[in-house]
């Protein structure tokens, strides 16, 4: 028997003879013999330890040598120790969705604060308790525009993620909705194209800050045009920035998503992560996912619990706003604990940080021969450099050096081959980064 | 209990950041900065943990509590999966790495976990491929649907209507209705399965497919599947299993063998890894060979020389439904979790799973009102009927329930029922353990005969009794730092 | 249960009182205690054209939803401004304070499709004892 199941053969005994069968067989009767498996020929029955020594031989075929340089989005930040030891409390990671209330005020307070938190960092009103990660979270945060507004266009900055662009375009792929894309113009949004595609039928404008070529903005005079329009601004933020970056809020920004993988969660080779969502109070109502609220018990004491339940699916069905059930719980309670720790001031000084480190590589960069880090607008902890030859091949050459050197733009924009996207988080020292820059001369020479 | 940013105090800080050893400090114009700092807390370390933890220590848990919640399969997660997803060589890696020219090379041993899992699923499900990808069983359904409307799209087929039983979960209509499909409900018959004549009914060509969950949520397996699925089929209609109930019957039968084309399973529910208090899961969706071609960017496939590769030209496919592979450290802990387990363990699972909601249900029956009288399959439903008489409601039941440290099973759901009351007991509890929890179901139908007044304050134990939801949802307080209302 | 003779009902169980063309539209005392503490309504747009049975609003309480139909084709000519700050005000006064909407009538006609005050009361005893809007997954 697996250690998994406790039943021995005499409670097997015992259970068949109080339903009055005689064997677990007989309890399968509805499933008729033409139903049986044509096959079901697995490998495994191995034991814990078997297993543990299979998984260590694959974790290292993987590369864990490798200097990371390369960001995109997801960033090779410190996990402070006390996140994975919180989460690691069975009391957490073993609950389910708080449905009883009564038993799962930690689950429910921890959301609270969660969601808190995310108000505090972007400046906005409200915030869900998560959603599966950043591209979902941007998906939903345009079909929310689109409920409110009732149009059916959506204006994206090229700037966005090229991901999660491509994944909003195959989800709508069979609604009938007008998607138009404006270009980048030396790393910035087209304010001018942007002004000329808002129309009526406009729903949302979608930008991203930093946008993934790594430059900070100031979007505040999109979100205008939009307002001006009748449309939604929706931006997509990297959480660590706003240490320092302008709120969102403070732009006037309707709609705020983002990946929340940089508050303390690993890389875990693409998840789980943490989709944040947060918005101006009125479009509550209009918001997907599950809503952590404050009220009181019978006796007048402070808790929490699951509200505005009636926009969800197990209400609403197919009117729901979406068709979201769970979220990532587990990963944004890992994220408030981030943001505990790092407090009102470390936050700030970690982005600080981040920028520093960021601006030294960028001008260790810069003084390699044919490699050029001009640009027309500020960066944080990323980015976008031009080299003398094809990127990616750049990447590559790097690789036996021992860095992930950054990430080749020619992948997702055209015309862009010789285009590097370099990340620097607070875990590069000054060594690193010097060793890098030396390393990349070489493969430049 | 105050809220961690009630704990704070100016000037503390729970974390050491390095000192900056770079020779410059750089800055950003003012237009680009905020105005003032974000008001996280300030706390230290011990602050946190101690917060955090008696915030824990207010929560029901499998670790702690028998945790019977209907449709959730809330089995046990073994502990060293969690060790297994921690590894660094996994846990480190980062999701852009097999993007680089040349450096898939550097993610040989993650490829084949995904690999090697959707080889499994297949097996285990009877169908001809996978995708990892979707990362909750919600959005296992969503790409499901889209394979759907995919393959018809290919097919110049007209479609507009998805049939979904009235047992489903909400999810199924929700993600339809998302997808861009129109519901058609088809009502249950008398002994909970699907109604075949009233199936026929609705079946007109216009049917993109039907959506079921198997066993479905009455806790029953439709014996008619296969003629349910030849109707389906002869409208060219596609076959959704909803992979909700598979810890019932892995091993006994696979949803390809009986007529599905594509499924989606819930790796937290059937593969053993944590809900974590509402996620993150993991939701891989299979298919049959028709529908192979449609599944999304990128495969992972096996090379002649066994190395591993992303293979990101699929020019049928529906594109990208994440933003990368799936939650992976979730498909490494279901890894784990199958390789322990093997086809035999899978076997006993269900039939464990099977066995002791059974015995619940037989020893439950002659106190609650069965809302089926058969043998049931991984989960017992129970109407509150006969309790509701003497103005005792399912929810009172689950909140004695709470008192007795157990946490309540599902109540409400499925919607069919009334007073509802679904118990799946998983095959990882003991016969000690059940037995606790039907005898206190026995008390609390008792005390339904003594004193039903008393159940509506109850629970009396917790840190809170019964909240004020409308307050809550006519308030909308849901961010410490807004005015209140 | 709560009934006023001289509205007109739907199956819907919502409510019209027609006065010189104008119907005002709310909901029976059986629709709000079914749906319970009620938390928010979607009041509709002024001037929004409605047809008869078709959906123009919809109410919520903690935990369920409901369509609210329109008994009468017609334009809506006032919402309800009150129900915004106080959807209770459809629990404590469902026939009177809590009316939801004004509609001009369009067509007097359709008044036929509707039931009596004293029809209505057969209606609710034919549906038995009502059901229970709780529902939680």
């Amino acid at each position: 028997m697996n250690p998994y199941i406790a039943n021995t053969e005499h409670d097997v005994r015992a259970m068949l003879d109080v339903i009055g069968v005689k064997s677990i067989d007989a309890l399968f009767a509805d499933i008729k013999p033409a139903h049986a498996p044509r096959s079901f020929d697995l490998p495994g029955g191995l034991s814990e330890f078997e297993v543990m020594e299979r998984l260590r031989l694959l974790a290292s075929k993987n590369t864990g040598a490798l200097v990371p340089f390369i960001g995109g989005g997801y960033y090779d930040h410190y996990v402070p120790a006390a996140c994975p030891a919180i989460i690691a409390r069975g009391e957490f990671y073993t609950a389910y969705t708080p449905y009883q209330p009564e038993c799962a005020q930690g689950t429910l307070q921890a959301l609270f604060e969660y969601q808190s938190g995310i108000c505090t960092l972007t400046g906005m009103d409200v915030a869900n308790a998560s959603l599966y990660d950043g591209g979902t979270a941007l998906y939903e945060a345009m079909m929310m525009a689109i409920r409110i507004t009732g149009r059916r266009k959506v204006v994206m900055d090229g700037g966005v993620n090229p991901i999660y662009r491509k994944l909003i375009r195959s989800y709508t792929h069979n609604l009938h909705f007008e998607f138009v894309e404006t270009p980048v113009v030396h790393g910035q949004s087209d304010r001018a194209a942007i002004a000329k595609l808002l129309d009526k039928d406009t729903a949302a404008v979608i930008i991203q800050n930093p946008n993934f070529f790594g430059t900070v903005d100031d979007h505040a005079d999109i979100a205008e045009l939009a307002r001006a329009a009748g449309a939604l601004s929706i931006a997509s933020v990297y959480p660590v920035a706003l240490g320092l970056l302008k709120t969102p809020a403070e732009m006037g920004i309707d709609i705020v998503t983002g990946e929340g993988q940089s508050l303390g969660l690993p890389l875990n080779f693409g998840g789980p992560y943490l989709g944040f969502m947060a918005a101006r109070k009125k479009y509550i109502r209009q918001m997907p996912g599950r809503i952590v609220g404050e009220t009181v018990d019978a006796q007048g004491r402070r808790c929490f619990v699951n509200t505005l339940q009636a926009r969800e699916q197990h209400i609403r069905r197919e009117k729901a706003t979406s068709n979201i059930c769970t979220n990532v719980a587990l990963c944004a309670t890992q994220a408030s604990v981030f943001m505990s720790l790092l407090g009102k001031q470390g936050l700030r000084q970690l982005a600080q940080l981040n920028l520093d480190k960021a601006e030294f590589a960028r001008q260790e960069l810069g003084k390699i021969k044919g490699v050029e880090v001009k640009r027309s607008s500020p960066s944080f902890n990323e980015f976008t450099v031009s080299l003398p030859k094809n990127a990616a091949d750049v990447v590559e050459a790097m690789i036996p050096r021992g860095f992930a050197a950054g990430f080749p733009l020619g992948r997702y924009y055209t015309g862009m081959d010789d285009y590097l996207l370099v990340a620097v988080t607070e875990k590069r020292t000054r060594g690193e980064i010097v060793a890098y820059a030396k390393a990349m001369a070489e493969v430049l020479a | 209990m105050k809220l961690i940013f009630e704990k704070s105090s100016s000037g503390r800080q729970g974390f050491k950041l390095p000192a900056s050893d770079v020779p410059l400090k750089a800055t950003l114009a003012d237009k680009y900065l905020r105005k003032v700092p974000a008001e996280l807390p300030e706390v230290s370390e011990l602050d946190v943990v101690r917060h955090f933890t008696q915030l824990s220590q207010k929560n029901f848990s499998v670790d702690a509590n028998f945790y019977p919640l209907g449709s959730c399969t809330m089995k046990y997660n073994a502990k060293f999966t969690e060790k297994a997803a921690a590894m660094p060589g996994f846990a480190d890696l980062h999701p852009l790495l097999p993007q680089l020219k040349g450096g898939e090379r550097y993610v040989q041993g993650a490829l084949e976990v995904l690999f090697d899992c959707e080889k499994w699923l297949a097996e285990i499900t009877g169908m001809k491929a996978f995708t990892m990808q979707p990362l909750a069983g919600a959005h296992g359904e969503l790409t499901g649907i889209m394979l759907m409307a995919a393959y018809h799209k290919a097919r110049g087929n007209k479609k507009k209507y998805v049939i979904i039983p009235d047992s489903a979960h909400g999810t199924n209509p929700a993600s339809a209705a998302v997808a861009g499909y129109e519901i058609i409900s088809v009502p249950s018959d008398k002994k909970g399965g699907m109604d075949i004549d009233k199936l026929k009914a609705v079946l007109t060509d216009e049917v993109a497919g039907l959506m079921m969950t198997s066993p479905d949520t009455h806790g029953v397996f439709n014996s008619s599947i296969s003629e349910i699925a030849a109707l389906i089929h002869a409208v060219d209609g596609i076959m959704y299993y909803d992979g909700a109930n598979l810890n019932a019957t892995m091993g006994r039968c696979r949803p390809g063998d009986i007529g599905f084309d594509v499924v989606h399973l819930n790796l937290h529910k059937t593969f053993g890894t944590p809900h974590g208090g509402g996620g993150p899961g993991s939701g891989p969706v299979g298919v049959g060979a028709k529908l192979e071609k449609f599944l999304p960017i990128s495969r992972v496939i096996k090379r002649q020389d066994g190395s591993f590769a992303l293979d990101y030209d699929q020019p049928d496919s529906i594109g990208y439904i994440a933003s990368f592979y799936g939650n992976f450290a979730i498909i490494l802990r279901a890894y784990a979790y199958m390789l322990l387990l093997g086809a035999d363990g899978l076997k006993q699972t269900s039939d464990h799973a099977v066995l002791n909601a059974n015995y619940i249900l037989s020893r439950l029956k002659g106190h609650y009102q069965a809302a089926f009288d058969r043998i049931c399959m991984h989960e017992c439903l129970f109407s509150a009927s006969r309790q509701t008489e003497r103005g005792v409601h399912a929810i009172d039941i689950a909140k004695f329930l709470i008192d007795q440290r157990i946490h309540p099973p599902t109540v409400y759901f499925p919607l069919t029922v009334k007073e509802a009351i679904m118990i799946e007991p998983t095959e990882t509890e003991s016969k000690e353990t059940m037995d606790v929890f039907v005898e206190a179901m026995i008390r609390a139908d008792a005390l339904t005969k003594t004193d039903p007044g008393s159940f509506h304050h109850l629970p009396l134990t917790m840190p809170i009794s019964r909240p004020d939801e409308t307050k809550a949802a006519r308030e909308m307080n849901v961010n410490f730092f807004a005015p209140k209302a | 249960m709560e009934i006023v003779q001289h509205y007109l009902y739907t199956k819907e169980h919502e409510w019209i009182s027609i006065e010189d063309g104008v119907g005002i539209v709310g909901i029976t005392e059986y629709a709000q205690s079914a749906l319970g503490d009620i938390t928010f309504v979607e009041l509709p747009k002024v001037d929004a054209e409605v047809e008869q049975f078709e959906q123009f609003t919809a109410l919520e309480s903690v935990k369920s939803a409901s369509d609210i139909f329109s008994p009468m084709s017609g334009r809506i000519t006032e919402v309800n401004e009150e129900l915004s700050e106080d959807p209770g005000l459809i629990n404590r006064s469902c026939y009177d304070k809590g009316w939801i909407a004004k509609i001009e009538v369009s067509d007097m006609d359709e008044a036929s499709n509707l039931m009596t005050g004293a029809e209505y009361e057969s209606y609710l005893e034919s549906l038995g004892r009502g059901g229970d809007p709780d529902s939680d997954e």
